[in-house]
């Protein structure tokens, strides 16, 4: 008998824990219907960003205006006028709504954002385009030196809330690894609503042109390498949030979900390796993972989750300070 | 019946009658009818159906000309059919309305009534296109208000029907058609009513069928074209009352009665002004207030005034009339009269002989002229006009508003006479184009008119620059129907929206005593009054005004609504005003953002409303000192040493004062002097660039992309910086053709607009901070006055020596001097700097013809004029004669000068002896192909008219005025995508097919820019534009591909900012090919939704894409491959580029999936040509004998 591959998180049941995150694959209806295909569990919509909306709109209502009512001969400006210029959240809404009514899995919508402000009731808009569950992704990067780090927090806390408010289907909060303390934060986020925990976010870091001295955006797909950090702090917190935990950035292959589940995430986010490979890689995760169970005879995911979880673990240092210390003393490579 | 009030421009009123009861619109842009063929193509594509539940057609055209012909054409086929037009596209239409006549189709032309150019263009109104038009055959129905371009659009249409002739339904330009008033909108049932369907019948029964079929357009013979041109009378003899009775049907419905002439007065009136038109409005007005003081004056407004009806004339007439005044908004040189004074004349002396006149005495008549191209017309004038038919012996054929010290015609008149009541609100508002104040105040009479009982008027007068504009709005509210067609005298309230303002112009002139003053300031109410210039200090004590301010800025900023001040100002007029309650002002302005702004997303709105509530906080009450404490403004607007004509006129224009020129300071040719735009500092921009020598890298693109020759290169010799201001950088000129020399990077920090696109291009970043460039952008208050300084002395620096630059190269071209300086072009226009560079290679030896557009307006519109001359007097000649002419314009140009040349060359073997063999030899066989061999000729030119100066004979004489022609001259025919791909075409065809030697420039921006973004033949594939509104669904007219089809046609397609190098190279090549030459040149818009600090990175896009190849097709003879590809192949896709521009983006917005097809047809349309550009780049060809041909 083959294992139960079922998995709950934020509440949905999932008929596994692999699960496609948002990227460029589940912006499109074609794809995500492949992704079905292929036996995802459910899908993360790509995120509708506070300054697309907010940016666009204010660049849109500019460049469409500009002109206007300026020179005697071009009164009404230089475009037809349109009655909408679907400069909203409109073709995102479709999105959502045109993928609920194709699939008959679950579709979490996304909105990515930093601060409070008109842009969050586009949360509340995709809960009513049909979204069975809604990913907040935070992405904060602090440049003011003056900005201490409570306030941070603080700002990732009332925009938590704020979302939460306004919704009532699930909530999930992805954030990226910098804090002076995960679980402190992780704590004060599901305290402020957060149905689930989603780490990390892999913040796309910008590159610098040697040539052209400019500096460019550098979208890199992540390797499993990348595992190690969201493996840790998945260990850590295990056990300690009530909330589901949510893990994403570099994975992979069926060895990095099962590794995850281990330390005990409740679904596993997939899309550098779905980009690479395409949508059927996901069936031959999932069944990596399936056969694993059952050739080290796991009855069930449940089973498995969470087993060497810091707190499950036998040597609970590992996932601590110690751990740097053994690797480093351990390390062997060309040039040692 | 509830009747529906609606706050809208004449524009509309017509034109929402003309999309109800027609099936065919068919349409050209004109200003200012554009609006109207642009909201018809709106509603169509809004699927709004007409009278029968049909969506009208609406079909952009080529020409005015085009369109009507495809208006008579689809009135032959029996489709109802409208058109909208003004001005010379009127006159276009003339030969097929002298047809539409004949053949008693009946059709309405919506006219919003413009000057027609004559020595010079005005976009203004008057009745000179109307008049010009008035023999056609077409009856002419004048609307002198908004609700009567609504009403008398509908009797229009109506009558026509009926008497089977075609109607010109017309009202003044701008005054009425952009005049936004509240009026009673005319219900579908009126509409319906109005319209009878068993005459609809009965024309589509006419039509021209092939199952019942007819001839019509016959050519016929002395016998019978006379009897059948007489047949139709009986239908014109109808006219009149055939418009009566529609007129009374409609007074039925609406309770709005009509007459083909109305009488507005006492019965026993004595005196009496007969016009038509929006001055009808202030004649009115004056009449009302005159009878109330007890003067015996009335009005006649002429409604139908084609067919002319004596009878019904004379029958509103009051039989007591001693005097009247017939006032034409027209001039007819050398006519006896004006057409309504001599249709007056005729018709009182035609009813007076036949006995049918009641008066004892026939009146006295006399004609005047008014208001020519949107002059004011105000009550005073009109009083003096009425004081004048009191005297014995009223002047006739005068002129009033203006002063006519050359012939006299003008009557003086009393300016302090008004008509404005105590009560109501008269609002006037000066602002920047780009801060959004007109809009905001047409959101206000909106508000105002449809939300209360009051009635509300608009009126917005836009000054000529396309940079830095400024707009006044003039609003008024008020409890009766506002009948005031001219602008607000005495304002109870006046807003200046920039601060700067104050320093420019007496906005305060109309401030009434105790009105309130409204300023934006970024000094608050404590501080503020120290920063005030002594005249507005005097006049806010004076006159006891209530001053307050607000931080528009700021409350804007902290909104997220940066520089649009327009919501904040707008919410504290309300404020101030009090014409609504505060709280329901409030919600009203919400509603109103809500309709303007929701469109753009929720963002927009909720800023906008956070600029409506930070306003009322950040509005302050300045408490007014008793006396003046600034020193007085001692700024003399133009300096001592400019030429007599800019003191004593150009400056007048440019202080707003221009009214008050006498006929005799203007031209009587409409010649002008060149070099203008100089004297007219305006300083504009916010930032302005300042160089850094210490990383420049000569490279010199800075200068050639500027659009306004605000950023200039000199290289010169070191001494000359020994009288150098103290702080004037300079740095080491790296070249080995020039040695020794010291350059300078110079900004004009009062001529710069700040588009940033010179540190856009700006290669050079310092080592240390990157983002630091050669050039960086700065604040313009910190640093203009040391630039000033800096500036002025380098102009002193001498300029380059000609011979000594290789003109040909990018940084030779901008060492020469630009003769063609600060336009009033957009901030990063991507046109001017093509036409500058051609002033800088051959400006000094350059005649002009530029194609009326965006190139004539910031190339010839007044005050001032950016053309201008080098130290020795030479420059471009520059004229422009119309739209649809231009290339024949310039090819006149060139037989004339080719003409001169050889009547010079004759006159010089000629005379050989007497100005010496040699020099005579010289003169005929010069070498002029560089710079160097046209300073020779020059000289020898020099010397030749010496000589001839020492010879009496006619020839030497005639060789005298003709002898500058031995210098080779360049003709250049200057002109955007309209009308080069559109309406000129038919003549850029035989131009190029001429083989003589042309260039020609076609500015391509793809759009027709200057009457507001409708498409053109040019617009690519995919494209948004008015009239495109769906994306063009058709790629793009080669025009290369055209003219090098002829085979001996040199042609370039450039990019500026992709390739700095060829640009130079075909403007060089093109100029000395020797035949004619086309360049179209790829000019970034705002017509395309882009950045334009950014404008030169989109070219280089375009370039990158496919979208806009470079390529140069020489056909001279050596050149075996003439089709040279100059830019790479294609190395991002089409989309990448596209992206980046609105015009392009916005289809992907509202139909994405028509977005990705046309995308995907317009990445193949860039893949089909590049393969077939590759190709041609491998074929051999050399077109026999046409070269030599053109030389013989």
């Amino acid at each position: 008998m083959s294992a139960d591959l079922r998995t709950t998180y934020m509440g949905i049941e999932l008929a596994h824990p692999v699960v496609p995150s948002a990227s460029p694959l589940t912006g499109d209806l074609d794809t995500l219907r492949r992704l079905e295909e292929a036996g995802a569990p459910a899908v993360v919509l790509p995120s509708l960003f506070e300054e697309q909306i907010e940016h666009e709109e204010m660049e849109v209502a500019r460049l469409l205006e500009f002109g206007a009512e300026s020179f005697g001969e071009a009164t009404f400006g230089y475009f037809p006028e349109l009655d909408d210029y679907a400069t909203g959240p409109g073709t995102y809404l479709d999105l959502v709504n045109r993928a609920k009514s194709t699939l008959s899995i679950p579709v979490i919508g996304s909105i990515n954002g930093t601060s409070k402000g008109g842009w969050i009731k586009y949360g509340k808009l995709i809960e009513e385009a049909g979204a069975d569950a809604l990913e907040l992704n935070i992405y904060f990067i602090p440049t003011d030196p003056k900005m201490s780090t409570a306030k941070v927090e603080q700002q990732y806390l009332d925009l938590v809330m704020s979302v939460k408010e306004s919704i009532s289907v699930p909530l999930a909060v992805k954030i990226g690894p910098f804090f002076s303390s995960i679980p402190y934060i992780a704590h004060r986020l599901v305290e402020s609503g957060a149905d689930a925990l989603v780490i990390f976010n892999r913040f796309y870091q910008p590159d610098i042109d040697i040539d052209d001295l400019k500096v460019r955006p550098n979208l890199q797909l992540s390797s499993s390498t990348e595992l190690r950090l969201p493996l840790r702090w998945t260990a850590i917190l295990h056990g300690r949030i009530e909330a589901s935990l949510g893990v994403t950035t570099g994975v992979h292959t069926s060895e990095d979900v099962i590794k995850l589940l281990l330390a005990g995430a409740d679904a596993t986010m997939m899309a550098s390796a779905l980009l690479h490979d395409g949508p059927d890689h996901l069936r031959r995760v999932v069944s990596g993972v399936e056969q694993w169970l059952t050739d080290n005879e796991y009855q069930s995911i449940e089973q498995l989750k969470g087993s060497l979880s810091q707190a499950s673990s036998p040597d609970p240092g590992a996932f601590e300070r110690a751990n740097y210390m053994k690797t480093l003393v351990t390390y062997a490579g060309p040039f040692v | 019946m509830n009747k529906k009030v609606a706050t809208i421009d004449g524009n509309e009123a017509a034109a929402y009658v003309a999309h109800k009861t027609n099936d065919v619109i068919a349409i050209y842009p004109i200003t200012p009818a554009s609006p109207m063929g642009e909201l018809a193509d709106a509603w169509s594509a809004n699927d709004q159906r007409n009278l029968w539940g049909e969506v009208p057609e609406v079909i952009e055209m080529q020409s005015e000309a085009g369109a009507a012909g495809a208006v008579h054409g689809s009135l032959q086929a029996g489709a109802l059919t409208t058109t909208f037009t003004a001005s010379q596209g009127l006159l276009l239409m003339i030969p097929n309305m002298f047809k539409i006549a004949g053949e008693l189709l009946p059709a309405v032309i919506h006219i919003s009534a413009r000057t027609v150019a004559t020595h010079a263009l005005s976009i203004f109104g008057d009745h000179s296109d109307v008049m010009a038009a008035r023999s056609t055959g077409f009856a002419m129905l004048a609307s002198s208000s908004v609700q009567e371009a609504h009403d008398l659009a509908l009797i229009a249409h109506a009558a026509t029907l009926e008497a089977r002739i075609p109607f010109m339904h017309f009202f003044d330009g701008f005054r009425t058609s952009h005049e936004v008033n509240k009026i009673e909108l005319l219900s579908d049932e009126t509409i319906r009513a109005l319209i009878d369907d068993e005459l609809v019948r009965e024309f589509r029964s006419r039509r021209l069928s092939p199952d019942q079929p007819a001839i019509r357009g016959t050519a016929q013979n002395p016998d019978v074209f006379f009897q059948a041109r007489e047949a139709a009378n009986r239908y014109y003899d109808a006219v009149p009352d055939v418009v009566q009775a529609s007129m009374d049907r409609f007074a039925n419905l609406t309770g709005r009665t009509y007459r083909p002439f109305d009488y507005v007065g006492p019965s026993d009136a004595e005196r009496v002004i007969v016009l038509m038109g929006s001055g009808v409005g202030a004649v009115e007005e004056t009449v009302e207030e005159l009878s109330r003081r007890g003067e015996k004056v009335g009005v006649v407004k002429v409604r139908l005034y084609r067919p002319f009806s004596p009878s019904a004339f004379i029958g509103v007439l009051p039989a007591t009339t001693k005097s009247i005044a017939v006032l034409d908004r027209t001039k007819e040189p050398g006519a006896i009269g004006e057409p309504l004074y001599q249709d007056v004349v005729t018709a009182i002396a035609e009813e007076e002989s036949a006995g049918r006149t009641a008066w004892e005495a026939p009146p006295r008549i006399v004609g005047g002229r008014y208001a020519l191209s949107s002059k004011e017309f105000t009550p005073a004038m009109v009083a003096g006009i009425f004081a004048e038919l009191e005297t014995p012996e009223p002047k006739n054929h005068f002129t009033i508003g203006i002063v006519d010290d050359v012939t006299h015609t003008s009557l003086s008149y009393d300016e302090e006479f008004s008509t404005e009541a105590e009560g109501g609100t008269r609002a006037v508002f000066y602002g920047l184009g780009a801060d959004g104040t007109v809009g905001a105040n047409k959101n206000s009479v909106k508000i105002i008119g449809e939300n209360t009982p009051l009635y509300a008027q608009g009126h917005f007068v836009y000054d000529s620059k396309k940079s830095g504009a400024t707009t006044v709005s003039h609003l008024r509210f008020g409890k009766e129907p506002i009948r005031s067609t001219y602008e607000i005298q005495n304002a109870n309230f006046v807003a200046c929206h920039q601060f700067n303002f104050l320093e420019k112009m007496d906005v305060l002139a109309i401030a009434q005593p105790g009105a309130t003053f409204l300023l934006n300031s970024h000094y608050g109410p404590d501080e503020v009054w120290d920063h005030l210039p002594a005249g507005i200090q005097k006049q806010i004590i004076d006159k006891g005004l209530g001053f307050y301010v607000v931080d528009g800025d700021k409350v804007a900023g902290e909104a997220g609504l940066a520089g649009r001040i327009n919501t904040v100002l707008q919410t504290c007029f309300f404020a101030l005003s009090g014409i609504l309650p505060r709280d329901e002002a409030i919600a009203e302005i919400k509603e109103a953002i809500a309709k303007s702004y929701g469109k753009f997303g929720e963002t927009v709105l909720q800023r906008n409303y956070a600029a409506v509530d930070g306003a009322l906080a950040a509005l302050h009450e300045v408490e007014v000192p008793s006396r003046v404490t600034a020193a007085a403004d001692g700024r003399q607007l133009i300096p001592d040493h400019a030429p007599d004509f800019v003191q004593r006129v150009t400056a007048l224009m440019m202080e707003g004062k221009g009214d008050l020129l006498p006929v005799s300071a203007l031209p009587v040719d409409g010649t002008f002097p060149t070099g203008t735009t100089r004297w007219e500092k305006r300083s504009i921009a916010d930032e302005i660039p300042i160089w850094d020598p210490e990383i420049c890298i000569d490279c010199a693109k800075c200068a050639m992309v500027c659009p306004h020759a605000a950023i200039r290169m000199k290289v010169y010799d070191p001494q000359a910086l020994e009288t150098a201001p103290a702080r004037f950088p300079s740095k080491d000129w790296r070249s080995r053709d020039l040695p020794g020399k010291k350059m300078t990077i110079q900004v004009a920090p009062e001529d710069c607009t700040g588009c940033g696109v010179c540190v856009d291009v700006c290669p050079a970043k310092s080592k240390e901070i990157v983002r630091h460039k050669s050039i960086n952008m700065r604040p313009q208050l910190e640093h203009v006055d040391r630039e000033r300084k800096n500036f002025e002395f380098f102009l002193e620096i001498p300029e380059m020596d000609r011979t000594e630059v290789k003109t040909d190269t990018v940084k030779g071209s901008q060492m020469l001097e630009p003769l063609f300086e600060f336009s009033g072009a957009c901030a990063g226009c991507g046109e001017t700097p093509y036409v500058k560079l051609m002033t800088q290679l051959f400006g000094d030896r350059t005649i002009i013809a530029n194609a009326t557009g965006c190139s004539s307006i910031y190339g010839g519109n007044l005050p001032t004029t950016p053309y201008t001359a080098n130290d020795d007097g030479r420059g471009p000649a520059w004229a422009n004669s119309l739209f649809e002419d231009n290339a024949e314009f310039g090819l006149g140009m060139r037989l004339a000068i080719d003409a001169e040349n050889s009547q010079a060359r004759s006159l010089v073997s000629a005379l050989s002896a007497g100005i010496g063999e040699s020099l005579a030899e010289d003169l005929l066989s010069a070498d002029q192909t560089d710079e160097v061999g046209i300073a020779a000729q020059r000289d020898r030119v020099a010397q030749l008219k010496e000589r001839l100066e020492q010879i009496e004979t006619d020839d030497a004489r005639n060789l005298l005025t003709v002898a500058d022609a031995l210098v080779k001259k360049s003709v250049w025919i200057v002109g955007g995508d309209g009308w080069a791909y559109d309406i000129g075409f038919g003549g850029l065809d035989h131009v190029l097919a001429s083989g003589r030697n042309v260039n020609i420039l076609v500015l391509d921006t793809e759009v027709y820019s200057n009457t507001g973004g409708q498409a053109s033949k040019a617009t690519p594939r995919a494209a948004v534009a008015k009239f495109a509104a769906g994306g063009k669904p058709t790629g793009k007219k080669d025009l290369g591909q055209i003219a090098m089809a002829y085979g001996n046609v040199y042609v370039a397609q450039v990019a500026l900012a992709a390739n700095n190098i060829q640009v130079v190279k075909a403007f060089s090549e093109a100029e000395a090919f020797d035949g004619p030459s086309l360049i179209i040149a790829y000019s970034q818009c705002i017509a395309h939704g882009i950045d334009m600090e950014k404008g030169m990175s989109h070219q280089k896009e375009a370039v990158d894409s496919g979208y806009w190849p470079l390529y140069r097709y020489d056909p001279s003879p050596e050149k075996h491959h003439p089709f040279h590809l100059d830019s790479k192949k294609p190395s991002i896709p089409f989309k990448q580029f596209a992206w980046q521009e609105a015009r392009f983006a916005m289809l992907a917005r509202s139909q994405p999936e028509e977005a990705e097809r046309l995308f995907r047809l317009a990445q193949e349309d860039i893949d089909e040509r590049w393969s077939l550009y590759e190709q041609l780049a491998d074929i051999e060809r050399n077109v026999p004998g046409d070269l030599e041909e053109v030389e013989a």
